[in-house]
């Protein structure tokens, strides 16, 4: 279907990246937001709070992160799309909540413009460490999906993908921004409403007496039913079965957590996105996301200059990882070089999915600024001569 | 009111004597009698024996995590202002690690029925101390008693601007369901907080005999006094104890409602169809806003 | 003649408690000899001849397994 109009503010925008990911929000038909207040994500819920009482829609300042975390999973269950903002403590309060919407399958987008850490950390400055969190923060087995974008129009059109990823999968997904991004003002393109495809909530056509919560229908996954239409369904975050009631037992257990994973795991083709330039002759791949993608642009360019032969795979998805996309790459390849605004968190992910075909070069940087390129052009250097 | 029951799941799990089916029996009774549409019911717990209510009742029910049911509640109510939210849990998940919630919600006035069971522990977990436990009494983690005051529950219901306060006991069946069937018809935020026993755990451990015993004691020991101040109303160990209704009071707009008429007034147009109908309105909208300039 | 109401019962439910054996204003109600399949003794109506139908045991419950109702004249 195509996106509501009155959320779409079509036109030329000069944006920072918190507030074209509120437009995104808007424009895929996000009409709740719980939120709390913490930088650098306020902004995005400050421009939805300004911007709702013309488009309509809720924007609850809750008490703390664990309450909005939770109140927009009832908002889904009432069905409304809705999304919460935050940044590092705040993510590392809502991972019980993540965990409930994973549970529960609950459609739902999560922000976290990522700053310095760990802790209270930089508030206002940006790193890249919660990355290994969005996959691994809450408890128990479970599979993710994290986007990454690299721009302020990034934030608005690759956020219309996390709310049409979430409904398709009826899983959350956890968009990571960083304050750099967040707080760069850039030029956003705001296509028409008609242009904007927007992925519909999977209600059930069945009747109530038919109907079962958790039955998977298409593709492993169980259709909603909207409430006040007597449908009576349970939702718990126990392990249950498929018509919703507790069923703590260990063939439950194997037959929902293997259901819950396998509805990605066996999906990723459709979920992953990575941005790809150059890789034709490559010698060395640079793989990396958010902002510090925008530093290797320029180490890549000035690397070419030297005749070094460069390619680009930016990820666009983190989570599910590209695996199987990687042990390819690996096998093509002198080296990929990591670079990222963390101590080395994705690039396990590249080393454990290389195989060891290829050298796996990390370029790590703790955050509080950005990479300087040529840091980043040092690496690729190296791996350029590895072998020589 | 076996309509009102999902009968797959009977019997429950609570144990012999636990009042928490006596309390589940006089909210369905009110509710039969309340004339609210079942289908447009919605029923919120959270984590404990009370937080097991939402897995009985045959309606759109919600087990959601430990301390959490208000915000939940908070959300789908925002979303689903037609929908009658009550959320039904216990003293530990509602008022220790939900009690920040607890308070923020009546101060919003959320328009939310509470019903509190308050068995004194934590019961699903053995028996804990909890925030409402009496002073001196044995719990597993209090072996040698209680020695910090609990919270006075009609007290705090009251600080936080409710609009409904009430305390019974499962032995007040009449009186519970009279309570529940008044604050299903309010708006705004209304705290039910119903006594009830524990007899596997904190009357076990307390020596208070069975559930039939308790009630006994609770026909022997209850006040009734509506309208009572609620800083009297803090429970004591084997000591009589006031019930009753003490708030009821009409004129506190709930945080919908606020927010709605706010917007009115702000902007000087209507637009209540798109913020108090809620937001799957936001698809059908008939009237276009002219002269309504955004950015 | 007939008593005025009539105990109902779902005694597979019933978990012994004994509230509705107490709460019976007119003593209807007795402890069965026999266990339901969870080894409970469950309320028989000893004397239903004295119901009346006022619900009191179907208040108190517990466990949703009894109740009363007034006879249609």
């Amino acid at each position: 279907m195509k996106a509501d109009p009155r959320g779409v503010l079509t036109g030329i925008h000069y944006l920072d990246g918190d507030h074209a990911a509120c437009e995104g929000a808007l424009a895929a038909g996000c009409r709740y937001i719980a939120g709390y207040p913490i930088t650098p994500s306020t902004e995005v819920v400050e421009r939805y709070a300004s911007r709702i009482p013309c488009v309509g829609g809720i924007f609850m300042q809750m008490e703390d992160e664990i309450a909005s975390s939770i109140a927009i999973q009832g908002a889904v269950w009432a069905g409304a799309k809705a999304m919460t903002v935050t940044s590092g403590p705040g993510f590392s309060l809502m991972m019980e909540h993540i965990g409930l919407a994973v549970m529960t399958e609950v459609p739902c987008v999560f922000i976290n413009v990522q700053r310095g850490g760990p802790s209270t950390g930089l508030p206002t400055l940006p790193a890249q460490s919660d990355m290994m969190q969005a996959r691994w923060g809450s408890h128990g087995d479970y599979e993710m999906i994290a986007l990454c974008p690299n721009s302020a129009q990034e934030c608005f059109d690759l956020i219309i993908t996390a709310f049409n990823l979430s409904e398709r999968f009826r899983t959350p997904v956890m968009f990571m921004m960083d304050e750099c991004i967040g707080h760069m003002t850039e030029k956003v393109v705001i296509p028409k409403a008609e242009e904007i495809s927007i992925t519909p909530r999977q209600y059930t056509k069945k009747s109530p007496i038919e109907y079962k919560a958790y039955e998977p229908i298409k593709d492993l996954i169980p259709e909603m039913a909207p409430i006040g239409k007597g449908y009576n369904f349970h939702i718990t975050g126990l392990t249950h079965d498929e018509k919703g009631y507790p069923a703590m037992n260990e063939e439950t257990q194997h037959k929902l957590v293997t259901r819950l994973m396998d509805k990605i795991r066996n999906y990723k083709k459709e979920i992953i996105i990575i941005e790809e330039e150059y890789l034709d002759d490559a010698e060395v791949v640079v793989m990396s996301y958010g902002i510090t993608s925008r530093v290797a642009e320029k180490a890549m360019i000035d690397a070419r200059k030297e005749g070094i032969k460069v390619g680009k795979a930016r990820l666009k998805t983190v989570w599910p990882f590209a695996e199987e996309y990687v042990f390819e790459l690996s096998k093509k390849v002198k080296a990929i070089i990591v670079p990222e605004l963390n101590a080395g968190q994705i690039v396990r992910e590249v080393e454990r999915a290389a195989k060891g075909n290829c050298e796996v070069i990390s370029v790590p940087h703790l955050g509080g600024a950005v990479h300087k390129p040529s840091v980043i052009f040092d690496a690729i250097k190296r791996g350029a001569n590895r072998g020589k | 009111m076996n309509k009102y029951f999902r009968a797959d799941r009977m019997p429950h799990m609570w144990c012999p004597g636990c009042g928490i089916g006596t309390a589940v029996n006089a909210f369905v009774n009110a509710l039969d009698k309340s004339g609210i549409d079942q289908k447009k019911l919605a029923v919120v717990s959270g984590i404990g024996c009370t937080g097991r209510v939402a897995g009985y009742i045959n309606a759109d029910s919600f087990h959601t995590t430990h301390g959490r049911a208000i915000p939940f509640a908070a959300g789908l109510k925002a979303a689903s202002p037609d929908t009658k939210v009550v959320v039904f849990s216990g003293d530990g998940d509602l008022m220790s690690i939900g009690g920040n919630h607890f308070i923020h919600a009546g101060r919003k006035n959320m328009d939310l029925l509470v019903i509190c069971v308050n068995n004194l522990n934590y019961a699903m977990t053995g028996g804990q101390v909890s925030a409402t436990t009496p002073l001196t009494a044995i719990t597993a983690t209090a072996p040698y008693g209680s020695f910090c005051e609990p919270f006075n529950l009609p007290y705090i219901a009251e600080a936080t601007g409710a609009v409904y306060v009430a305390r019974w006991t499962v032995y007040h069946v009449r009186e519970m369901q009279k309570a529940i069937g008044e604050a299903l018809k309010k708006k705004g935020f209304c705290f039910i907080e119903l006594i009830s026993p524990c007899p596997t755990l904190f009357e076990r451990r307390n020596k208070m005999g069975s559930g039939l015993t308790r009630l006994k004691f609770y026909k022997e020991n209850a006040i009734v006094e509506n309208g009572a101040d609620t800083k009297k109303t803090t429970l004591e160990l084997n000591k009589p104890f006031i019930v009753g209704k003490f708030v009821d009071v009409e004129g506190r707009q709930t945080y919908l409602d606020a927010m709605n008429k706010y917007y009115d007034e702000k902007f000087q147009c209507d637009l209540n169809y798109m913020t108090y109908k809620g937001v799957r309105s936001s698809y059908n909208i008939e009237e276009e806003c002219e002269g309504c300039q955004n950015d | 003649m007939k008593a005025k109401g009539c105990v109902f019962f779902q005694v597979e439910r019933c978990k012994g408690c004994g509230f509705c054996i107490e709460f019976c204003p007119m003593k209807v109600l007795e402890f069965s000899k026999e266990y339901n399949v969870k080894g409970y003794h469950f309320p028989v109506a000893a004397h239903p001849e004295k119901c009346i139908g006022c619900n009191m045991c179907g208040l108190y419950c517990p466990d949703f397994a009894v109740w009363g109702e007034k006879n249609k004249d």
